[in-house]
């Protein structure tokens, strides 16, 4: 499904991404972690398209597809989704407003009618059960003065609304307590299917106790530095690290 | 490009879509500015001896005036020697109802999108047409005036109803109260009049519709509202031009009267051209606007929504003479390209427990200059009033300006009067978060800025916020609607 290939990005001239190697299928999660710095978040800003961040060298294939020369939208509506890790407000627009706009432009790309209101509640309704959102909540201010769970709740809500193909979860645990990430991560898993797959960056271990990763790859200056089952990330917690800095940095070149 | 960049550039080649003009053959003042002129259009208009002296006072004090400068707009100075001071349609003889108006001109209107057919309108809204100098025709008269409301051309409100003409013309903005103002009584061709009987709440909106057709013609109209007590009316005005090299000059006045208990909500979507992408052409659009709550316990609200013209100055305002009246202004300027604009309000709170509320929201664009002015008093005798005001300013691109401008002026030391103000930037951080969610960038910079304006369409009537807001969309997103 998605398949980064010796993926170079640098933001104002600084080089952070220096050679990704990924390769993701279908059905499955990957969990992407490293110390601060190491380059999850531009990872997962690059494969969204954020103009900030400029490709120097490397290719992204998505559903067979070159995906680095299309707009955000366009990979949006191909069917890969960011969950923020910072949700952006925008004051006076409801998140249903939001949605509906986004939705209908989704598929109107795909060819597909656009929903009519009393569809589109019908349909808000049953995904709103599976994040445990509240209807009040929508009718609010897209993201204005919500709490820190109720936006990362409000983005898998968004997700579950849009359908992806890929969802790329950006540090969506930071900020959450412990019954948010329970009702975050219960939302993510019942989105899981053999057709979609998830990308889960994160610096902790803990979202991995709810969200199960198949792979967990380890990011540091810019480079996945080690791959491995989600025994890796049991290890990391336990190690922290400093392990695999010593590791690398006594055998880099650069 | 960085995408500020282009949603500049897709501003830019916006395109303004009412720009046509249409040849009629026009029934036409001589050009030039002149006591002859004023006696000719008061000759013409088959005036009372009464108005034409009122016309000459003015012209009179007028003479005496200078163009104000205080204002924060740049433009080259008119020569008003230069205008045409009446351009009118030729017609069959004063029409007397809609049948006998000349197809033609019924044509202009319905390529404005505005159906004169009394049967094809859906919801109830009765319409004056002004077209250049002369008010064209007004529809639903009949229903209207089985509830004793009068709603006709000033023209025929002249001849119907000289007692409340003679009453309440100049009783808010006094002839001499400013350049524009004393111009506009000594030249002003027609407009609208509406009185709203005692007790008797208007069952549809009243609507006005301005369209300037001919070149080289000011537009000089004036609008009449009277509200007896505890009477309720809606009133929409709308406003288009051609696109012409040139500028054009529209000076109106709009006087308000509230009487005890009484309720005017007044909404415009100004649509006047407002210049090419070069800042060549568009109308000046100098207007005084002013409501008096008179009586207690009434009420002004304020709508505009300003997206045209390449100047606009001009002030809605509400003299709270009554107590417990309330005043209220609800303003979205949008200004793109070199569109400058100098609006806001005036608050005058002279009865006790009088309330105002002003919620202004500025959007600046391209290399335009968007400035918010406001004004509010409280007189000695006006205790516990209260003032409310909310100005937002958003910049769009690094090449426009927002201004504002806030006067505050307080005798009694009851009044409580808030101000608050905000200035932001549409972030590209939103429009990539749209964007994200497969949200084109035109599409979120009309959901973002219509987000930021909501407060001020919730005040629209239903069918007037849609066209608001698409209109909002067409003046930000250039040709991509």
């Amino acid at each position: 499904m998605l398949s980064i290939k010796n993926l170079h990005a640098s933001i104002e001239g600084t080089p952070i991404l220096r050679g990704i190697n990924l390769e993701v299928k279908a059905g499955e999660v990957h969990a992407i972690m490293g110390p601060n710095g190491s380059g999850k978040s531009t990872l997962a800003s690059v494969l969204a398209g954020r103009e900030e961040y400029e490709v120097t060298d490397g290719k992204v294939l998505f559903q067979g597809k070159e995906l680095l020369s299309l707009s955000p939208e366009d990979r949006a509506r191909k069917g890969l989704f960011l969950a923020f890790q910072y949700p952006i407000e925008i004051p006076g627009v409801s998140t249903t407003n939001f949605l509906r706009t986004a939705l209908n432009q989704v598929r109107e790309h795909r060819g597909q009618e656009p929903l009519d209101a009393v569809k589109f509640l019908s349909l808000m309704k049953e995904k709103m059960a599976l994040v445990e959102i509240d209807q009040k909540l929508l009718s609010r201010s897209l993201n204005e003065g919500f709490s820190g769970g109720e936006k990362k709740r409000n983005e898998i809500f968004q997700m579950a609304m849009l359908e992806p193909v890929l969802s790329i979860l950006d540090e969506t645990d930071s900020g959450l307590d412990i019954d948010a990430l329970r009702i975050v991560s219960n939302g993510v898993n019942k989105l899981k299917s053999d057709k979609t797959a998830t990308i889960v960056v994160t610096h902790y271990q803990r979202l991995l106790d709810y969200i199960i990763p198949d792979f967990v790859h380890v990011l540091y200056r810019g480079r996945i530095v080690k791959s491995g089952t989600k025994e890796l990330a049991l290890e990391l917690e336990e190690k922290g690290y400093d392990w695999i800095k010593e590791e690398v940095d006594s055998t880099a070149t650069i | 490009m960085s995408k500020d960049n282009q949603i500049l550039e897709n501003l830019t080649s916006k395109e303004y879509e009412h720009g046509w003009s249409v040849n009629y053959e026009a029934d036409e003042a001589p050009l030039g500015l002149n006591e002859d002129i004023i006696r000719w259009i008061s000759a013409k208009k088959e005036e009372p001896s009464w108005l034409l002296e009122w016309r000459l006072k003015a012209f009179k004090t007028w003479q005496a005036m200078k163009e104000p400068e205080w204002s924060n707009v740049n433009y080259r100075k008119m020569d008003l020697q230069a205008l045409r001071y009446y351009s009118a349609p030729k017609q069959s003889k004063n029409p007397k109802n809609l049948k006998e108006v000349d197809p033609e001109l019924i044509a202009i209107y319905e390529r404005l999108g505005i159906s004169l057919n009394e049967q094809k309108r859906l919801q109830g809204i009765a319409i004056d047409v002004v077209l250049d100098s002369v008010s064209v025709a007004t529809t639903f008269k009949e229903t209207l005036g089985k509830l004793g409301i009068i709603f006709c051309s000033f023209s025929e409100a002249v001849k119907e109803h000289p007692d409340l003409i003679k009453k309440y013309l100049g009783s808010v903005i006094p002839m001499t109260d400013n350049y524009y103002a004393s111009l506009n009584a000594a030249v002003f061709s027609d407009g609208s009049f509406c009185y709203i009987p005692k007790g008797v709440r208007c069952p549809m909106e009243l609507s006005t519709y301005f369209r300037i057709n001919a070149a080289n013609t000011g537009q000089f109209e004036r609008t009449l509202i009277v509200a007896d007590d505890s009477s309720y009316v809606s009133y929409l005005e709308g406003c288009t031009a051609p696109q012409r090299d040139e500028n054009q000059l529209h000076a109106a006045v709009v006087e308000i009267y509230a009487g005890a208990h009484s309720e005017v909500k007044y909404s415009t979507v100004q649509n006047w051209f407002p210049g090419d992408k070069n800042g060549k052409g568009g109308i000046y659009n100098f207007v005084t606007k002013r409501g008096i709550c008179a009586g207690d316990h009434s009420k002004i609200s304020w709508t505009q929504v300003e997206t045209g013209s390449a100047i606009t100055w001009k002030y809605p305002s509400c003299i709270l003479k009554g107590d417990y009246s309330i005043g209220e202004f609800y303003s979205v300027a949008v200004t793109n390209n070199y569109q400058q604009a100098d609006t806001g309000t005036k608050m005058i709170h002279i009865g006790k427990n009088t309330k105002s509320r002003i919620v202004s929201k500025g959007i600046s664009a391209g290399k335009s200059q968007n400035s918010y002015r406001g004004q509010v008093q409280v007189m000695k005798r006006a205790h516990n009033a209260r003032n409310f005001s909310q100005c937002d300013s958003l910049l769009m691109g690094n090449q426009c300006g927002a201004h504002t401008f806030p006067y505050i002026d307080i005798a009694n030391p009851s009044a409580k009067v808030e101000h608050e103000a905000t200035t932001s930037k549409i972030g590209e951080d939103q429009i990539f978060y749209c964007n994200q969610r497969g949200i084109a960038t035109e599409d979120a910079v009309a959901l973002i800025v219509n987000g930021y304006a909501k407060e001020v369409l919730n005040q629209l009537p239903m069918e007037f916020a849609v066209e608001a807001q698409k209109l909002l969309a067409l003046t930000l997103e250039g040709s991509v609607g």
